[in-house]
């Protein structure tokens, strides 16, 4: 992490837009889908054709109204405003937005570690189409021609706006990380910055010492990962330090951050900025949650990931190491901590449990398939248990979770996964001292590298149906 | 021959649509070379919705309330596949891939689309003169305006071309030209009839209605073109009114204010056929009262800030992007701007700038937010006025018909033509203009009746005591 010098302060606040994981866009029946052939998931209304009006999508005031709750957002009655600006992937020359009347108001939000920053709002609006800039420059002054995606216009978005409470890099990243966990827990959005369903905007400014006024911020636009975040952040605050230092102004502007150069440039100067001529909208209606709506709500939102977490490491018994609090946080992202819990509650380890779940159970449900939670608990059990050993678990486990599932035994004999007795293991490990006299002998002596030389030839020996604590327990008592 | 008599003996298979429709044609080629009420006649479309209606009144199906009858449909509410420009360069030739829902209830209900009419250019106008396609003449007087914005609309029923027809009402739009033709004209109330294809001019404000040559036409297709529609999200969720069944229950019983607001500053012309009119509905058996409201009076400044505003958003789609006229430039702020300047005309642009204005930073709290505070006083001014009254009377317009080319240089002098329509737009009621005599010259007069939301029942029987006794 940069360091700013002497007693420098960054002033950071974050607007977050997230993609609402809803069926169909926020006004009109068109399905949110992401990608597909340019221009063909479109209608009148999303394409803003004249004539054509806006009827708000249900679903998205409930992931709206479910992203407030979490964030302990005050859920008032809103309007919906025109922000008018000129883009090409802008349908109508204005977005409908929130401006003085958002859905959710102020609320707040806990890092792991236990600071607060202020939530100051978490309002709707209509996401845009998409500018291709073509020849020239690539940019909008001084493409050849400029072609237009509008299939994301009208894709419905949450913008939540943080207080300037955050005070490094690396406390915007934890900022934006827990942020997309509780956004995945609502089930209000995917969060993959990488497809642009979660993108960062964030104002930054620098000022000698807490007690001193902020100082003039600049807006740096569209960061897509976590690491962009923190990176622009401690670029943007160190330029603005330089500049200081160097007896010059900060401009009030809108920074663009390229990655691959790892530094911010301007985008349009304050001269430049809209004149947004913000109005209520009037072709929809005012949005006014009742109590008993809300309440529904409430009563429907799972535990936050904070809770989550420190119900794992609740399981864990002694304290958390920090890799398993690096699972911990992992697993509970990915909503897949039920399988640790449940495993728990039968009885299983709840390391071995973690690492399981955390390592490969992720790794194959990511690759696409499923497993109940009681299938993925016998299998747990049997691997404690000695039944199979540890990479026989892992090889049933795939195969299970790539069917949907099964009989956890049944796959473990299919696949010829039969755990050795202990005399066929003993005379295995046998045969392979006699084998390699040499290194045994220097095993003896104190050569633990050669561990895994045995092991190995052990597991060669047996087909890897050898349980790796079996194999190492017979040679640490050979060893004497 | 009126629409209800048409649709009746068409359903009946006492007279056959496509005699009907050629009629229409007939009467569109003898008049409309001179008076230029269309835009664009769909002749041969026409023919054939003709056909199927009596292909189907021969199979004894359901042909529906206004089986046979021609209509003309203004040129913002969007047909599919057909030119639909508000008559601006801007939407030249631009052809929307779909209906807007009252074209799709007129087609419900067996009506005849036989044209397009002409119109102001983004029905922001008052004499049908700021058109792309040139002026509409008055079919009582060629030398006058029909009014406007919905004067081609107004024509063709006034002419006698369609017996209805379709327009919008933002400010007066139906009214005004329904007073300058003598035919009548019902701005219904906000949200009684969708906006769902009605290219927006100032949405808050905006409404589609009925031109015809009756109160019982008026009625007959108000009725067609009213209801609930779930893709216009300010539309009322009541059931349709019941209006031709009640034409006849006459006005006994009701209070109707005779307001001076509404009649101040008008010709003692029209100043005379207002109280004529009250003089019948008294006859009737109304208890006239004579009433004020003075805060209508701030009506012109609130709706000249609140229209523009709103349609400065509306109107910045049409940007040379997407559709439409673009006028290609070395960039894109080039080519938005070049694109607008060619395709926009002087009223619109004026509009555009002055609603631009009134919702910037630093201004908006003036002009904006306070045309809105004038706008909620007109509200309560209203809602007051309906706790002693059921009805308005008044004047639709201060004069009768203006000359052509009169008021095209004196922008001010076009808006106060609007000046006792514009109050009820700014609170979402309905309002009608009925015919009311002529003038020394012979131009037709209209009476306007105002009355609380959703009380179309009760407005078009009070006006069809006004035509009847009259008749």
């Amino acid at each position: 992490m940069a360091e700013l010098p002497d007693d420098w302060e960054m002033v950071v606040g974050l607007e977050v837009h997230t993609e609402l994981a809803t069926a169909t866009k926020l006004f009109c029946g068109c399905a949110n889908a992401f990608g597909g052939e340019p221009n063909t998931n479109v209608c009148p209304v999303c394409l803003g054709l004249p004539g054509s009006l806006p009827v708000l999508n249900e679903k998205a005031v409930e992931l709206a109204i479910r992203i407030g709750l979490a964030l302990h957002c005050q859920i008032a009655p809103s309007v919906f405003a025109r922000k008018n600006y000129f883009y090409p992937d802008q349908p109508k020359d204005y977005q409908i937005s929130q401006y003085d009347k958002p859905i959710n108001g102020i609320g707040h939000l806990d890092l792991p570690d236990g600071t607060r920053v202020l939530v100051e709002r978490a309002h709707m609006e209509e996401d845009t189409g998409k500018t291709t800039h073509l020849g020239g420059t690539g940019r909008i002054h001084g493409a050849d021609e400029s072609i237009v995606d509008y299939n994301r216009a009208g894709v419905p978005l949450v913008e939540i706006v943080s207080g300037p409470d955050i005070r490094s890099a690396e406390q915007a990243r934890r900022y934006a990380a827990e942020l997309r966990s509780i956004l995945i827990a609502t089930g209000a959005s995917d969060g993959r910055m990488e497809e642009g369903s979660m993108r960062v905007d964030a104002n930054v400014s620098v000022r000698r010492g807490p007690d001193a006024p902020f100082g003039t911020r600049c807006e740096i636009k569209n960061l897509n990962s976590l690491r962009s975040v923190q990176r622009a952040i401690d670029h943007e605050a160190l330029r603005q330090v330089m500049l200081l230092e160097d007896g010059q102004a900060i401009v009030q502007e809108t920074r663009h951050w390229d990655e691959d150069a790892g530094r911010t440039q301007t985008l349009r100067s304050k001269e430049e900025a809209y004149d947004y001529r913000y109005f209520p909208e009037p072709d929809l209606v005012p949005l006014a949650p009742s109590d008993e709506q809300i309440d529904a709500i409430r009563a429907s939102l799972p535990a936050m990931p904070a809770e989550r977490r420190r119900t794992l490491v609740a399981l864990m018994g002694e304290q958390a190491t920090e890799s398993q609090a690096d699972q911990i946080a992992s697993v509970v992202d990915q909503g897949i901590d039920r399988y640790v819990i449940a495993a728990a509650a039968a009885g299983v380890a709840a390391p071995l449990a973690l690492a399981r779940v955390a390592n490969e159970l992720a790794g194959a449900l990511s690759d696409g398939g499923h497993l109940d939670e009681d299938t993925m608990v016998v299998l747990l059990q049997m691997e404690e248990a000695g039944e199979v050993s540890a990479t026989q678990s892992k090889a049933v486990l795939a195969d299970l979770v790539a069917d949907g599932g099964g009989d956890p035994r049944a796959v473990a004999k299919t696949k010829g996964f039969e755990q050795m007795d202990a005399g066929a293991l003993d005379a295995v490990l046998d045969a392979v001292i006699a084998e390699n006299r040499d290194a045994w002998q220097r095993y003896v002596e104190g050569d633990d590298k050669l561990t895994g030389f045995f092991t190995g030839k052990v597991m060669a020996a047996t087909k890897g149906q050898a349980d790796g604590k079996a194999v190492n327990a017979g040679l640490r008592q050979r060893r004497g | 021959m009126s629409a209800r008599r048409i649709a009746a003996e068409v359903a009946a298979g006492n007279r056959r649509a496509t005699e009907v429709v050629e009629a229409s044609l007939a009467e569109i080629s003898t008049h409309d070379g001179e008076l230029h009420a269309f835009t664009e006649v769909h002749a041969e479309a026409a023919r054939e919705a003709a056909r199927g209606i009596d292909a189907a009144v021969a199979e004894g199906r359901d042909v529906g309330p206004l089986a046979g009858v021609p209509i003309g449909v203004k040129d913002n509410i969007c047909q599919r596949g057909r030119v639909t420009s508000c008559a601006s360069k801007i939407l030249d030739g631009w052809r929307p891939p779909y209906d807007a829902t009252v074209v799709r209830s007129l087609e419900a209900a067996g009506a005849i689309i036989i044209g397009t009419t002409n119109m102001d250019e983004f029905a922001m106008g008052s004499s049908t003169e700021n058109s792309a396609y040139g002026p509409t003449k008055n079919p009582v007087d060629h030398s006058k305006v029909p009014g406007g914005s919905s004067g081609g609309s107004a024509a063709a029923v006034g002419a006698g071309m369609v017996p209805l027809s379709l327009g919008s009402d933002t400010g007066g739009s139906i009214r005004q030209p329904a007073a300058f033709c003598g035919v009548v004209g019902v701005k219904p109330t906000y949200g009684l009839v969708s906006r769902y294809g009605l290219v927006a001019f100032a949405s808050s404000l905006d409404q589609v209605g009925p031109f015809a040559q009756s109160v019982e036409d008026a009625a007959l297709l108000l009725e067609v073109i009213a209801g609930h529609d779930p893709l216009d999200s300010t539309s009322l969720d009541v059931p349709a009114p019941m209006l031709v069944d009640r034409l006849d229950d006459g006005v006994g019983g009701l209070r109707v204010g005779l307001c001076r607001d509404l009649i101040e500053g008008a010709s003692p012309e029209i100043t005379a056929a207002v109280t004529a009119s009250a003089e019948l509905l008294a006859a009737a058996g109304a208890e006239i009262v004579e009433m004020s409201i003075p805060e209508l009076h701030y009506g012109l400044s609130a709706y000249y800030l609140i229209a523009p505003a709103e349609a400065s958003s509306n109107l910045a789609r049409y940007d040379g992007v997407r559709y439409g006229l673009r006028v290609d430039a070395a960039n894109v702020a080039e080519m938005n701007a070049a694109s607008r300047t060619a395709g926009f005309g002087d009223e619109v642009k004026r509009r555009i700038m002055l609603g631009t204005y009134a919702l910037s930073a630093g201004y908006y709290d003036a002009y904006y937010a306070q045309a809105q505070r004038t706008r909620t006083l007109i509200i309560n001014a209203f809602a007051d006025a309906y706790r002693s009254v059921d009805l308005i009377l008044g004047a639709t317009t201060p004069t009768t018909a203006f000359g052509l080319g009169a008021k095209v240089s004196d922008p001010m002098e076009m808006y106060l033509s609007d000046v006792f329509t514009i109050p009820t737009n700014l609170a979402g009621h309905p309002a009608i203009s009925v015919p009311a005599g002529s003038d020394a010259a012979g131009l037709p007069i209209g009476v306007q009746l105002l009355g609380p939301a959703l009380s179309e029942e009760r407005l078009l029987r009070a006006a069809a005591v006004i035509e009847k006794g009259r008749s």
